[in-house]
């Protein structure tokens, strides 16, 4: 069953073919000899372009996409592709996307050339292991691209294991951290817990399907909620959930299992931070959304409580640990614990409100956290021990206003000022929270005063006073450098400003999750005595 | 109304100001400051041609709404990008343009000297926008995007010179202030949803104007101190005062826009807008009296001990604000005069702050009254200026502060039970004492003999300001002089305001007006004369002389450092350094010790691997044991 040119099965592919060219790009020539770096004209320095045309090409594919998508219907899947794949298992080819899914599709897509452009001077000058790095970037986009367009649980599965490929070899191999193999291994070790976990799952989901409704098209999302609806055995569901769960939780990152996240951040490049923190991660809570919440919506309710408490502990002490680090790209980590609290409180609202306002936040966390990263990276740059710490600095602004005007737009993005595109979407979760968990709510609400605390301190320690030695000859952002900061700032303009039409992807999406949870919106005190009679909004 | 559709243009115009001279960057260095001044006096006269307008409407259609379209709309929340046009804005409106344009022109001569004066008229502009879309929005969220933008404006200006790191600490500091009590409106607009469905004034307010039905008193009680949490952050009232003082660590304009035209006054804004809702909170309104109160008296004793011409202006913009809060928290009787105040205040205090800068453009500088005296012969404008200002704060008729501050201390005495007696005396004491340390200001600065160096190779010799900075401070001076007196004529500005805080009845306070006309006149006199015989009178030492506990308090601000120090940062700074260590040692640590117990589990296995092939077979054979017995068990059950 297909609808129509195959975009998204060519969004998954281009970047292969892509990643294809940058790895050959070049093979043979300017290798470094004896130490030296020859850039030949077709030389491995060529490999960057076609990397980044590939990239650009790529998001011209994604304008195709989303000029193919009717936002009246952003709730169904669209674009949809579905093939054969594994009968026998009930698994098959199936993409599609609904306004969610698109938005993190556009997400992936859009930051990959924009990581590109800030890494090209990066991996030490050495530019075949650049080259590498680039086509690695982009095989990692054909999973990032795949696995939020997955429709299949069993597709999903393997997608969302195939990514740790990429991305292990983007943290230990092209790392700039001492320690960058360390936390690969880490990194690797906790989403293999997690996607075991999963997998077992994934096994009992198909084996909760009753027999006479297995197919080759069994693992088909749409198929398990109608089939699991009657069927599921409310301990399976429990149990099947909190396996999910558990996978999402650790990849989201969620407090306790957080642990390797700031260590990633401090390892590896801030591009592939940005990749991995921004996007991949994203898959967590992507995954709770769209797998947790319709395949065991009994389950979902039931564990609600014990999810927000979880939320709400993450976003206050992310935040306070991000105050407390000395490492900058350790911080930024921090603070996406907090931020990425903030999207499960919204998920576990069960309001449109606040599920709405948690899907826009994956995108608006992902452009304001990259933005933070490579910004924190060009920085680093100048720096001449490329010192990571933050007491290294200082007086920046001084030296490099742009440097400094952007690491503060960026900043004033992840503590939520209204006009930048966070406010939008923190706003929705608190308010939609409210609703339903007014307690918790109160509780997570600091954490506007922690954030106002970890962005203004750290940008007072490095950019303001008197330069230090170290930094006091810098030069301001180049052109390249503006390039990239300057499209993830305006987008952070725009979205802030101007949210309705990103909104409209995610506002039925909202309704619809509320509805397959089976709960009911929390009314308004004033006009509930007309309408139930109540004050009982909740469903637990 | 046929201008309402230029309400955007309000916002978009400083805006606009504000996004070319930030993007075009250093191209705009020479000029660039006359764009700011432009885009601010476009704005006034936008403004102004919509108050003209408004003028030609008949009371009861002054209140208008003028929507852009829909910006949030996603589940329960829908908010519209609207503006609320009435005579409560618009005399925001003409208040923050006007006071900002000459704030603004005054600038282009005091920060001639400064390598970065364009980016500095970058925020200028963008303080204006954000004020000016705080007082236009006809929602709580839109209003609080303003609401935070004068916060961003604020951080911006006051660490503006933050090559030096304490002012970099001063404007943080007011930001994260700020932000508690931002939280505040969060909170409330939490509230106002879960209640009302809804957070646009006109639900919120309309309902709460009936007397919120279907919501508990409880809950309208905690919406109404949400929102004191919210002014009390913004407009320096107590317990979130601390940041005012710290904020003069920007340039003196900036100093002048956040105390009279931006900023501060946003709390009073807020909860004059929001009148209704604390009148069906009487409890949440009484605070917000007693918050006023007591923060007038606060400021007002700070005001006496301080040394620093800045910071004693300071102390008495936080003192001038309580009395605005205590009027908003007297209920409808106060609301016009809160805003009189306000207004009034805006142009002394302006004015009054321009004047500081230009005796510190004159001594080099130096903000240490004690280091002045004797500058009036040579500083006759601004000492003119400034002595109008003075007399405006003092209260003296027929000078504005006249008009609008004697009828807070009415309205204050007005009313049943304890509250007219505490809170009337709260503002007549606090008239006396504002009267003494104005005067000590005055008198320290331009009177007695002079206690500067007048030869060395560091002597200043101060000479009146350029034309570009005396002009707007003498327009300021006008009004301080007479605009309280224009502006209540035949009532005038009350019966303006009617269309929208509504009318009141008049009500007689507990002691007749003549009598609290004659005491406040008496304590002022009295205040000024203390004043002018320690100051003026006798030889004023160049450094603070030992004083008893309260003077050596105000003079450290009544402890609220080391207070916040001691409840909110220290044990702050403990939490985040034990959590710091506990994430490394306990969180982490575990998770390591259960991929190492794992680790070691598995060295255990591999020494059974020992390459024996007689261990081997003993292994098979145990295997083959555990199996049969296995096997038996469950054949016994089975059988």
């Amino acid at each position: 069953m297909s609808s129509g040119f195959p975009w998204l099965t060519v969004l998954i592919a281009w970047p292969l073919v892509a990643a294809a060219a940058t790895a050959l790009t070049g093979v043979g020539r300017g290798r470094p000899s004896a130490g030296v770096v020859r850039a030949g004209r077709f030389g491995a320095g060529a490999a960057r372009w076609v990397a980044l045309v590939g990239a650009l090409v790529e998001v011209g594919l994604l304008v195709g996409a989303f000029l193919a998508f009717d936002t009246t219907a952003a709730a169904t899947y669209q674009l949809t592709e579905t093939y054969r794949w594994i009968p026998a298992l009930g698994a098959s080819y199936a993409v599609g996307v609904d306004g969610v899914a698109l938005l993190l599709v556009a997400l992936s897509v859009g930051l990959v050339p924009l990581v590109i452009l800030a890494a090209w001077h990066e991996q030490g000058g050495d530019r075949s292991r650049l080259r590498r790095y680039l086509a690695t970037v982009l095989v990692l986009e054909a999973f990032m691209v795949a696995v939020f367009a997955a429709r299949d649980v069993f597709l999903f599965y393997v997608l969302f294991e195939a990514m740790l490929i990429p991305a292990y070899f983007l943290i230990g191999g092209f790392g700039q951290g001492s320690q960058r193999r360390y936390a690969a291994v880490k990194f690797l070790l906790f989403s293999l817990a997690g996607g075991l976990v999963m997998l077992a799952a994934v096994v009992a989901l198909y084996l909760q399907v009753p027999v006479e409704q297995r197919g080759p098209q069994t693992f088909l999302t749409e198929n398990l909620i109608a089939n699991l609806a009657a069927s599921l055995d409310p301990t399976a569901e429990r149990l099947m959930f909190a396996a999910f769960f558990l996978a999402f939780a650790i990849k989201a990152p969620m407090v306790p299992v957080h642990t390797w996240l700031p260590d990633v951040a401090e390892n590896a490049t801030p591009g592939t931070s940005t990749l991995l923190i921004c996007v991949l991660d994203k898959v967590g809570t992507f995954g709770m959304l769209t797998l947790c919440l319709p395949l065991f919506p009994e389950a979902s309710r039931w564990a609600a409580p014990f999810v927000i408490v979880l939320a709400v502990i993450s976003i206050l002490y992310g935040a306070i640990l991000a105050i407390g680090q000395n490492d900058l790209l350790r911080l930024i980590g921090y603070t996406s614990v907090s931020h990425f609290g903030f999207i499960i409180l919204g998920i576990f609202t069960f309001t449109a409100l606040g599920i709405s306002g948690s899907s826009f936040m994956m995108l608006n966390h992902g452009i304001s956290t990259g933005a933070l990263f490579l910004v924190a990276g060009f920085a680093i740059a100048r720096h001449p021990r490329h010192s990571q710490r933050i007491a290294d600095y200082g007086g920046l602004r001084i030296v490099a206003p742009v440097l400094g005007g952007t690491f503060l737009v960026a900043g004033l993005s992840a503590l939520a000022l209204p006009g930048l595109a966070t406010f939008v979407s923190e706003v929705m979760v608190f308010l939609g929270a409210y609703g339903r968990w007014p307690a918790a709510v109160l509780v997570a609400v600091p954490a506007v005063v922690l954030a106002a605390m970890y962005v203004l301190l750290t940008y007072q320690r490095m950019f303001t006073g008197t330069p230090s030695a170290d930094v006091a000859n810098v030069t301001d952002l180049n052109g390249r450098e503006r390039t990239v900061a300057g499209v993830l700032i305006a987008a952070l303009v725009v979205l802030g400003l101007v949210p309705g039409p990103a909104l409209d992807y995610v506002r039925e999406p909202g309704q619809v999750s509320v509805e397959l949870v089976g709960a009911t919106e929390p009314a308004a005190a004033t006009t509930q005595e007309t309408t139930q009679g109540t004050t009982e909004g909740s469903e637990q | 109304m046929q201008t309402l559709a230029l309400a955007p243009w309000l916002v978009a115009t400083p805006s606009l100001g504000a996004a070319i001279l930030l993007l075009a960057g250093r191209r705009t260095d020479r000029w660039g400051h006359w764009v700011g001044v432009l885009a601010s006096a476009a704005t006034f006269v936008v403004g102004l041609v919509m108050l003209l307008d408004m003028f030609g409407m008949a009371p009861e259609e002054r209140v208008a709404h003028h929507t852009v379209g829909t910006w949030v709309d996603a589940g329960a929340l829908h908010v519209d990008l609207g503006f609320q046009i009435d005579p409560l804005s618009m005399t925001f409106v003409m208040l923050v343009t006007f006071v900002g344009t000459l704030i603004h022109v005054y600038s282009v001569a005091y920060m001639s000297h400064d390598l970065d004066r364009r980016r500095f008229f970058a925020y200028l502009n963008l303080f204006v926008a954000a004020m000016l879309l705080l007082v236009l929005a006809d929602s709580y969220l839109v209003l609080f995007v303003g609401w935070e933008g004068v916060g961003l404006a604020s951080f911006l200006l006051i660490g503006f010179w933050d090559h030096e790191r304490v002012n970099a600490v001063a404007g943080k500091k007011a930001f994260v202030m700020n932000r508690v009590g931002d939280m505040g409106l969060l909170v409330a607009m939490m509230l106002m949803l879960a209640t009302f469905g809804a957070v646009d004034f006109e639900t919120v307010i309309g309902a709460s104007a009936q007397g919120a039905p279907g919501a508990s008193q409880a809950v309208m009680i905690a919406i109404g101190l949400m929102l004191l949490l919210a002014a009390c952050g913004k407009s320096a009232q107590f317990p979130l005062q601390a940041w005012l003082g710290d904020a003069m660590a920007g340039p003196t304009p900036v100093s002048a826009l956040i105390h009279a035209a931006t900023m501060v006054t946003a709390g009073v804004y807020l909860l004059v807008r929001s009148g209704p809702v604390l009148e069906a909170a009487p409890d949440a309104q009484l605070v917000v009296a007693i918050v006023g109160a007591v923060t007038l008296l606060f400021g007002a004793i700070v005001g006496c001990a301080k040394d620093d011409i800045k910071k004693t202006l300071a102390a008495s913009t936080m003192s001038q604000i309580g009395y605005m809060m205590l009027a908003a928290g007297l209920g409808p009787v106060g609301y016009a005069f809160a805003i009189f105040h306000l207004i009034t205040h805006g142009f002394f205090k302006a004015g009054l702050f321009l004047g500081a800068g230009s005796v510190m453009h004159a001594m080099g500088d130096t903000v240490d009254m004690r280091r002045f005296g004797g500058l009036a012969r040579l500083l006759p404008v601004t000492t003119i200026t400034m002595g109008l200002g003075w007399l405006a704060i003092l209260g003296v008729p027929p000078f504005s502060g006249f008009y609008s501050k004697d009828k807070i201390i009415e309205a204050a005495f007005m009313g049943e039970g304890w509250r007219p007696w505490v809170f009337g005396f709260a503002a007549l004491l606090g008239a006396g004492i504002t009267a003494y340390y104005m005067s000590r200001l005055f008198f320290m600065t331009f009177a007695g003999r002079r206690r500067w160096a007048s030869d060395g190779p560091d002597a200043p010799h101060p000479h009146e300001a350029p034309a570009l900075m005396v002009w707007p401070m003498i327009v300021l001076a006008v009004g301080s002089a007479g605009l309280g007196f224009a502006l209540n004529v035949g009532d005038g500005f009350v019966h303006w305001l009617e269309p929208v805080v509504g009318h009141t009845e008049h009500h007689e306070p507990v002691l007749p007006v003549w009598l609290l006309i004659a005491l406040t006149l008496v304590l002022v006199v009295l205040g000024a004369a203390l004043a002018f015989r320690q100051y003026a009178m006798s030889a004023v030492p160049t450094t603070p002389p030992h004083a008893h506990a309260l003077v050596r308090a105000a003079r450290v601000d009544l402890h609220q450092d080391d207070v916040n120090e001691a409840l909110v940062m220290r044990p702050g700074q403990y939490l985040t350094r034990a959590l710091v260590y506990s994430d490394r040692t306990a969180v982490d640590a575990g998770w390591l010790g259960l991929a190492g117990g794992i680790g070691r589990f598995g060295d255990r296995l591999r020494r059974l691997q020992s390459g024996y092939v007689r261990q081997y077979a003993a292994q098979t054979l145990g295997g083959l044991a555990v199996i049969a017995v296995v096997v038996w068990l469950l054949s016994g059950q089975v059988g």
